[in-house]
């Protein structure tokens, strides 16, 4: 094909121009076309879908960041402090920005004393994040120093950490808080609510990084949490532990507890348990150690549970404290099984049962009356159902209702065998007799008084303590419970422990129950030692704790000594002990 | 004294009485420049070295389209050719050693550093207008073919930097062209169809990163953290910002660096978050204007060299816009197109005002009406 090397400009005006222009003319209908499609787009994304996109944008860099706030603090009765939260600092780190400045990584690892390699991986395996622990719970001074290297992307932040000052002697009362200060066990768990208040909450603008840009507004006020005033006596149960450790470590016992009660209010004035642990270091400690055993262990208790059995015969009014009985030749069989008295006792009144702790004297009085009026005694004295302390964990024992009993049941229920209790319910019973037959359910707050119930008449209440009085006459089985210029009544208890299939030949439950001044008791203390080695009865195992704690507590209490005449007539306090121990069994 | 003011009375008054330039088409480029500093001060958190950079280059850019625009077309024509060849020579060198992070795109001179890939931007076009003006047209298959050549050499060169982007739009430049020459429908469809045919080998030539902004752009949300990204928080800007927008500096997204590139690239989300659907129409009418101004120009043109090149560079204009704010808005895959004029950017700013001095040498020299 022929073509022109180069067109004239008029031939091109004339033939090409036209042909030009017509595809200029497609061309901005194109144009027309794609700019409606961009204007139909930004009104899609800023008109239709703006509420979305801007809460997308929001969701972005809003953030709602915690303000810590302290942990209440737990005082004794008399302000003494029993936990208290210390500020510690604890260092975080935001990875990438942190990561940003890898060079900076091994100063950084050295001060925090740990692998730089180490401390690296960690934080690209949490590179997409933005906050990581480096460290926790540092004390302020190690804190500022790793600051002060001012590494970028590294923060700290206030935290508390929970110190304990009485350590092991009440570590299961209290129980600990876990590393974000939640409590964990005891009563820091039962009122952790009330303790931990509330953290504040604060809105911030963080830019992609995660840095804080600049604070928007206080969303929450920050609440700390309240202090809680305990009913306990910080020096009863700093006693209480000290003596309890010496008789564990005596006889070689495997568990021990002792329960300090105020008889008028119910208030618990000391709880130990021992094995203990130190609740500001928990590391080689055990769950075992973490239990109050005091509330939360049952075990039969035994002839402590005598008061009770022979309380229901008093109110039979057919029973007095000097009726007769006799208990020869000191056992009788029923039912394939024998009944048995540590020795035979003869002729006895009612009294005498108690003072000798006679099985064969209390089974026979207590088959007198109805199955129903033992039950119903025990029950209100608060046997088989919870103390309601609000403990964590508190154990409710087992007394079986009187319509499942067969005949063996009430015989052997009158001394305290086929049921079981906690030492809290023992020093909740007890404090009920000591209290004219009021019972008080026990509480660990200052003030806490429960509404009271009555569970036996006054008179029969005065009269059984009356007669507990005599268990600690020289004749009695715990003589090692006197204290001097003081009244002392009480009970005591040696039960064999139950397990598999039948009760346990050496194993004992050593027990002590009893109530000072006697003549108008202001404090029940209740001890239980379990499988003592070296001596198992009651009396000598757990009796010369109650007195040591008791006298101290009378005294720290200021009680008013009841029987001073005894100060001018007899020996001194130790002597008068040691030969009491010396004549009793 | 007296006489520098009397030189620039004559200056100006020449300007106004005599304009070698197209007023309406300065006037609008002008008011776009004001406003992309604008843009750029908010977005660029009142950086002033940025904003001073950026206004700096728009001087040399007006000066440059001044410049230009007092060369007649009949002068570029000649010079065609060798600029063509100087800009391929130039994309050899890069090949051989350029700079660059990623891909290397860039040549330094010493004094300043460049693309050459931009500079093809401008003589792509030249070169083909060159060549159809000198054949009959409609063009013969012969002369497309070699139009096609012509157009594949640099673009095969740039794709290998790798800059896929700029390839596509410097292809496009060239197409333009071939396609005001009177390309039948037909052709152009054959043509098409053959692309399509060729995709599948494209794909298989391309780099990683460039499949999978594809496949994000299809499914932005399968990688939020990865690429999807950029799509994602480009998005949520230009939504959040609403009719009237967050204001001056007060966008979320560009200030608190959530929206990557925000100066360059992304500058349109800024804007739309900060000034919102008002500020977005305001550009969109303003760059629709400059592009019909432009292509009325090249209507106007003299010949056919000049008609194509003009028509050619007014288009290239217009694909920017579209890509860039189709990018932003989440309709087009992630490509390094700069929003014309108000992105922050020097060779693009100041290669884009050369084609306007093009345009303006065009319109001086147009035919005479009536």
């Amino acid at each position: 094909m022929n073509t022109p090397r180069v067109s004239s400009s008029a031939n091109d005006t004339r033939r090409q121009g036209p042909r030009v222009r017509r595809r200029l003319a497609l061309v901005l209908a194109l144009l027309a076309l794609a700019g409606a499609g961009l204007l139909a787009r930004a009104v899609d994304l800023q008109v239709v879908r703006r509420e979305f996109l801007q809460q997308q944008g929001d969701a972005r860099f809003l953030r709602e960041i915690p303000i810590p706030v302290s942990r209440g603090s737990i005082f004794d009765r008399n302000g003494e402090p029993l936990a208290v939260s210390t500020p510690v600092d604890s260092l975080w780190a935001n990875p990438p920005e942190l990561l940003a400045h890898t060079d900076r990584i091994p100063a950084l690892a050295a001060a925090l004393g740990v692998n730089a390699a180490e401390l690296q991986r960690r934080l690209e395996q949490r590179a997409n994040l933005q906050f990581v622990y480096l460290r926790r719970l540092m004390s302020p001074d190690a804190a500022r120093a790793v600051l002060a290297l001012h590494t970028p992307g590294v923060y700290e932040q206030r935290e508390y950490r929970r110190y304990y000052p009485m350590g092991d002697v009440a570590a299961q009362v209290l129980g600990f808080t876990n590393i974000n200060d939640q409590g964990q066990e005891g009563l820091e768990l039962a009122y952790n609510s009330w303790l931990s208040g509330t953290p504040g909450l604060q809105r911030v603008i963080r830019d992609r990084l995660g840095q804080i840009v600049q604070s928007v507004d206080l969303v929450r006020e920050p609440k700390p949490g309240h202090n809680l005033t305990l009913s306990i006596d910080r020096r009863i149960q700093y006693l209480a532990y000290h003596d309890l450790e010496q008789a564990v470590t005596k006889h070689d016992a495997r568990a021990a507890s002792m329960v300090v009660m105020d008889v008028r209010t119910g208030e618990i004035l000391a709880m130990v348990n021992l094995p203990s642990f130190n609740p500001n270091d928990l590391t080689g400690s055990t769950p075992g150690e973490w239990r109050n055993r005091a509330v939360t262990d049952v075990f039969e208790p035994g002839s402590v549970m005598k008061a009770f059995s022979l309380s229901a015969a008093l109110t039979t009014g057919k029973w007095t404290p000097t009726t007769p009985i006799d208990t020869a030749p000191g056992w009788y069989m029923m039912d394939g099984y024998t009944i048995r008295d540590t020795a035979d006792f003869g002729k006895l009144d009612m009294t005498g049962v108690i003072t000798n702790s006679s099985n064969v004297g209390a089974s026979k009085i207590t088959a007198t009356f109805s199955e129903k009026r033992l039950y119903d005694i025990l029950h209100g004295f608060g046997f088989g159902r919870s103390t309601d302390s609000g403990f964590p964990g508190e154990a409710s024992g087992l007394l079986p209702v009187y319509t499942s009993w067969r005949p063996i049941n009430r015989v052997t229920i009158s001394y305290g065998y086929g049921l079981n209790v906690t030492a809290l319910q023992l020093a909740q019973a007890y404090s009920a007799l000591a209290d004219g037959g009021i019972l008080h359910h026990p509480t660990f707050v200052k003030g806490d008084d429960n509404p009271p119930e009555r569970v036996l008449p006054e008179h029969y209440a005065r009269e059984m303590v009356g007669m507990l009085r005599t268990v600690v006459s020289p004749a009695g089985t715990a003589p090692m419970a006197r204290i001097a210029n003081y009244t002392v009544a009480g009970k005591t208890g040696t039960a064999h422990q139950a397990g598999g299939g039948g009760y346990l030949k050496d194993k004992y439950y050593s027990v002590f129950c009893g109530m000072v001044p006697a003549s108008d008791p202001r404090l029940v203390g209740v001890v239980v030692v379990r499988d003592p080695q070296h001596g198992h009865f009651g009396g000598t195992v757990a009796t010369p704790v109650f007195r040591r704690v008791m006298e101290g507590a009378l005294r720290l209490l200021d009680v008013p000594p009841d029987h001073v005449q005894q100060w001018y007539s007899q020996l001194p306090p130790a002597a008068t002990s040691s030969a009491s121990a010396g004549a009793a069994p | 004294m007296s006489r520098t003011l009397l030189r620039a009375e004559v200056f100006l008054r020449r300007l106004l009485l005599r304009p070698r330039l197209d007023l309406p088409l300065l006037a609008a480029l002008l008011l776009l420049a004001a406003l992309g500093l604008f843009f750029l001060a908010s977005a660029a958190d009142l950086s002033w070295r940025t904003i001073g950079g950026q206004a700096l280059r728009f001087v040399i850019g007006f000066a440059v389209l001044y410049t230009i625009a007092r060369v007649p077309p009949a002068q570029f024509r000649r010079w065609t050719p060798p600029l063509y060849a100087t800009s391929l020579l130039l994309l050899l060198l890069v090949l051989v050693h350029g700079e660059g992070s990623g891909a290397d795109r860039w040549l330094n001179l010493g004094v300043v550093r460049f693309q050459p890939s931009e500079l093809l931007k401008l003589t792509m076009p030249m070169m083909v207008a060159w060549y159809l003006a000198r054949r009959p047209l409609p063009p013969s298959w012969r002369d497309t073919g070699a139009v096609l050549l012509l157009i594949a050499l640099p673009a095969v060169l740039i794709a290998k930097q790798p800059d896929l982007g700029t390839a596509l739009l410097v292809v496009m430049a060239g197409a333009f062209a071939l396609f005001l020459s009177g390309l039948s429908l037909r052709r152009i469809g054959l043509m098409f169809a053959v692309l399509l045919a060729l995709l599948p080998v494209a794909w298989h030539h391309m780099h990683d990163y460039q499949r999978e902004r594809v496949l994000t752009l299809l499914n932005p949300e399968s990688d939020p953290l990865g690429t999807g990204w950029h799509i994602i928080q480009s998005e949520i800007a230009v939504g959040s910002g609403g009719v009237l927008g967050k204001g001056f500096m007060q966008g979320t997204q560009a200030q608190l660096q959530f929206l990557p590139e925000h100066t360059t690239d992304f500058i349109l989300a800024v804007v739309g978050e900060e000034f919102g659907l008002a500020a977005v129409l305001l550009l969109l009418a303003l760059y629709l204007f400059i592009i019909g101004r432009s292509l009325w120009i090249a209507s106007n043109a003299r010949d056919t060299y000049a008609r194509l090149l003009g028509g050619a560079l007014a288009l290239s204009f217009f694909v920017y816009v579209l890509v860039n704010g189709g990018m932003i808005s989440g309709l087009l895959p992630v490509v390094g197109v700069p929003l014309p004029l108000v992105s922050y950017g020097g060779t693009s700013a100041v290669s884009l005002l050369a084609g306007f001095g093009v345009l303006m040498s065009i319109h001086a020299h147009r035919k005479f009406m009536k």
